[in-house]
């Protein structure tokens, strides 16, 4: 017999404290600021959490689910993924480019190969051009399961990336290698095969679709009075001939008229060629200059001056008249009606490009404006089976966003052809600033890519910017705050007062125990990246 | 005194994929005690069920799980032992309000008798029992040297029963007993203990403060004192929603915030002598500590201090700061 009175014991675990509950925690996934600003849609997030596992390879195929070229673009990208890294608020952005670029060249280095494609569709695609939106939607069209035919105008493939950006900014043996790759998987391409009517291949019937990617390869002209000595060159051209045999002479004394990218490309190639003085005139201001920031940096540690507020008046007797301009109130420039002149002895005119569209003529239905060629949502011209993508549709005219359309367009060809609907992409909310918990993120500094050394820069063509190293490339990845993403830091598993949230092994990530879950929020608010979401429990 | 500020693989979190199993907290890890477990009735975003969990479950990794508990009454043990429920999956123990300490040298005495070496024991306690009503069996636990480790979840009152003021309460807090009346509203300057200090005065082995903001830090201390044989004292901060006037899921915040503003800081001692302190990261004026909290609110009106209670409170915090040299800047300016 019992001294005094026992009652059986018992665990607390019948108390289901999730009664109390009056908001309930959720995991979500919002959309990180890196992927949501990425022309081509890559998901850098997941590619930055793999590289810091170093699971490179895993990265690389990450990358190119949407980028075929992570060597190109980890290059000339404008990486606006950075612009929109929510580590400016802790420090600097992370260095997303230069990891890609690391991982583009390793892929390179060990000869990874693309995954095996999809089974034969059968169906034959035409892809005009092969600057970065035809080599994306054919690399696309291709993995997908049908045979793509790339027809390009000039004697090697690369459009704008061979013929407009600087060796000293895209090495062409990464160029060609990484062409190399799309080609090795079944692309075949056509060089010196300029396709000058459209009507004339519709009728021909050999393809079932079509991509236009042309590009826009016709420098814009301005007029002003000149003589029989002047050389007046445009950028477009002088770009395009370092690539042929004969290189562009430009002489001692160079002036680029322009205010953009490839104004500075333009003067900085001059530069290297040799010029003495090489000086960019512009009508505005630096602040409204086209070009990035950091070209113009570059450029002008290159010494090559920039004149502000100025444009061409004439240029003769190698005499150039410049009409000095002033901001009005609403600051734009006017005249001032004075005048200045410099000697020079060619003007290159870099004022921009526009898409060479004789091919659409004699083929009715296609709609123009602005010169640019006008698609839907789809990309799909208003002729059914022709699409159209990069520099000649109206877009931002970089070669991230031809990355970007030449995937949207595969995906939609591929969906016309086989005749089923794509399914609505329905996108996660941003993950803010504000949804992060930067406590817990320690500051770190960016791993920056050095710079050759200047007499360098201005004497060769070598390549500018170097590389990472591994551990730069893995210490800068691992700067990602991983936004709006779980990435397994067991801080809501080690912060529940009420041992709620169950731990399911890596790479499962975690689960919440409503039966005990009181609701208190302490998991979502030391969630370090944002990815628990608290919400009224409906009663 | 060493400064220390532990550096961690890219982030302060409680865990990471990317760290070797060993190196991360025992919080992080899947096979836990979970000392504690779920369904104790402690209010939603408890700082003391919490705490309990973080420093049970490492000394029962430091012991291999050959650990008695004995508690005080308090919170801690109303919440998670209504009998003949209990959330406790130790071994445990509860007597009175006043004689944890003295109890816990009593498990120590059976166990030496017993011939069990390797059962250790640790006693635990709210800041009432033990800087109050248990002071004295503490004292005489440190001043034998009883091989227990004794820890403290301060928040700063006595909550269980009403928010009443203990010798733990801060300067200016309101509590049901030093409420907002009369010349000095709420708790009254130049009163209560500092235990650490204290503990620190009998001389014995370990002597270290902690915070649920930092469970790593936490389960360190935890584990040395495990390391050490003899009375040692852990004094651990544990917001209280209830009693502080906090939201819930500003708990760890606000752990966070009092040793970022200096009124709480961080150190460890040895015989009687500081070894070590915790830099102070992201240094902040008190006020962002005391806004958070309704028990501070009568110190404010319009978002603005209403006399120099803060300014004084901010002394403290400065106090702190020079005693336990927690800038490493002012260091290197000295």
């Amino acid at each position: 017999m019992k001294p005094f009175t026992v009652l059986d014991g018992g665990t607390s675990l019948t108390n289901l404290t999730g009664s109390w509950r009056t908001e309930r925690p959720a995991y979500v996934h919002r959309l990180p600021p890196c992927n949501s600003a990425c022309p081509a849609g890559e998901n850098i997030q997941e590619w930055l959490s793999l590289s810091q596992q170093e699971k490179y390879e895993d990265a690389w195929r990450e990358i190119v689910k949407n980028n075929p070229l992570p060597a190109v673009m980890g290059r000339i990208c404008y990486h606006p993924c950075e612009g929109a890294c929510n580590r400016e608020t802790l420090d600097t952005p992370v260095g997303i480019n230069s990891i890609e670029r690391f991982l583009g060249d390793k892929a390179l280095k060990e000869k990874w190969a693309f995954d095996k494609a999809a089974a034969k569709s059968g169906k034959k695609v035409l892809v005009v051009g092969s600057g970065p939106a035809g080599l994306s939607a054919a690399y696309h069209l291709a993995k997908l399961g049908h045979k793509v035919t790339i027809k390009e105008a000039k004697k090697k493939a690369g459009g704008m990336m061979r013929y407009g950006i600087p060796q000293y900014r895209l090495p062409r043996k990464v160029l060609d290698a990484e062409i190399k790759r799309i080609l090795d998987y079944g692309v075949e391409l056509q060089t010196s095969a300029k396709v000058s009517s459209l009507a004339d291949v519709m009728k021909s019937k050999t393809f079932d679709a079509v991509f236009l990617s042309v590009g826009a390869h016709i420098a814009k002209l301005t007029e002003f009075p000149t003589d029989p000595k002047a050389r007046v060159l445009d950028a477009v051209a002088v770009l395009s001939n370092m690539e042929g045999r004969e290189k562009p002479k430009l002489g001692k004394r160079v002036v680029v008229y322009g205010g953009g990218n490839t104004a500075m490309d333009v003067a900085r190639t001059a530069k290297r060629m040799g010029a003495k003085e090489v000086t960019i005139v512009y009508r505005r201001t630096r602040e409204k200059m086209p070009a990035h920031s950091f070209e113009v940096d570059e450029t002008l540690q290159e010494d090559i001056k920039i004149k502000f507020l100025v444009t061409i008046k004439k240029y003769q007797n190698k005499k150039l008249t410049l009409g000095k301009m002033a901001l009005d109130s609403k600051g734009y420039p006017q005249p001032t009606g004075k005048n200045e002149t410099m000697e020079a002895d060619c003007v290159v005119l870099a004022l921009g490009q526009d898409s060479d569209l004789a091919l659409l003529e004699k083929f009715p239905g296609l709609e123009v404006a602005d010169g640019a060629l006008k698609v839907d949502a789809r990309l799909m011209t208003s002729h059914a089976g022709i699409f159209a993508g990069g520099d000649m549709i109206p877009s931002e005219r970089t070669a991230t966003t031809g990355i970007g359309h030449g995937k949207k367009a595969a995906r939609s060809i591929d969906a016309w052809l086989r005749n089923i609907e794509l399914p609505a992409l329905s996108k996660h909310e941003l993950a803010a600033s504000e949804n992060l918990n930067k406590w817990y993120y320690d500051k770190a500094p960016q791993a920056k890519r050095e710079m050759i050394d200047l007499k360098r820069r201005t004497t060769t063509f070598d390549e500018v910017l170097k590389g990472l190293s591994e551990p730069e490339a893995l210490s800068e990845a691992r700067r990602c705050l991983s936004c709006g993403n779980c990435f397994e830091c067991d801080n809501c598993y080690g912060v529940c007062p009420d041992n709620a949230i169950k731990k399911m092994g890596t790479g499962k990530g975690f689960e919440i125990n409503y039966d005990y879950c009181k609701g208190c929020g302490l998991c979502a608010a030391e969630c370090p990246c944002g990815c628990i979401k608290m919400s009224p429990e409906e009663i | 005194m060493k400064n220390t500020q532990a550096k961690r693989k890219a982030t302060y979190t409680i865990g990471n994929r990317l760290e070797k199993e060993s190196d991360r907290a025992v919080q992080a890890s899947p096979d836990r005690a979970n000392s504690l477990t779920s369904g104790h009735r402690a209010c939603q975003g408890c700082g003391e069920a919490l705490g309990a969990r973080m420093v049970v479950d490492a000394a029962m990794r430091a012991t291999k799980g050959q650990l008695i508990v004995v508690n005080a009454t308090g919170c801690l043990e109303v919440f998670s032992t209504p009998y003949p429920e209990t959330a406790w999956k130790t071994a445990w123990l509860h007597s009175l309000f006043g004689n944890a300490p003295a109890v816990a040298t009593g498990v120590v005495a059976a166990m030496e008798v017993k011939g069990h070496n390797n059962v250790r024991v640790l006693a635990h306690g709210g800041d009432g029992s033990t800087t109050d009503i248990g002071f004295g069996c503490l004292s005489g636990m440190f001043d034998r040297n009883d091989d227990v480790l004794y820890v403290c979840y301060d928040n700063q009152a006595y909550m269980n029963t009403g928010v009443q003021r203990s010798s733990a309460t801060p300067p200016a807090a309101r509590t049901a007993t030093t409420p907002i009346a009369g010349s000095e509203p709420g708790n009254v300057f130049g009163t209560g203990k500092n235990i650490p200090l204290i503990a620190m005065a009998h001389q014995i082995p370990y002597v270290a403060t902690a915070t649920v903001a930092d469970a790593r830090d936490l389960e360190a201390k935890v584990i040395k004192a495990m390391s050490m044989r003899g009375a040692r004292y852990l004094h651990v901060l544990v917001p209280c929603p209830l009693g502080w006037g906090s939201l819930p899921r500003e708990t760890i915040h606000l752990a966070r915030l009092a040793v970022q503003c200096g009124l709480y800081p961080l150190f460890e001692a040895e015989h009687g002598e500081v070894t070590s302190s915790t830099t102070i990261r992201q240094p902040v004026p008190v006020e962002e500590y005391l806004k958070l909290q309704r028990r501070f609110a009568h110190l404010f009106k319009g978002g603005k201090p209403v006399d120099d209670r803060v300014a004084r409170t901010q002394a403290i915090a400065d106090a702190n700061i020079r005693r336990f040299n927690l800038l490493r800047e002012e260091e290197s300016h000295s």
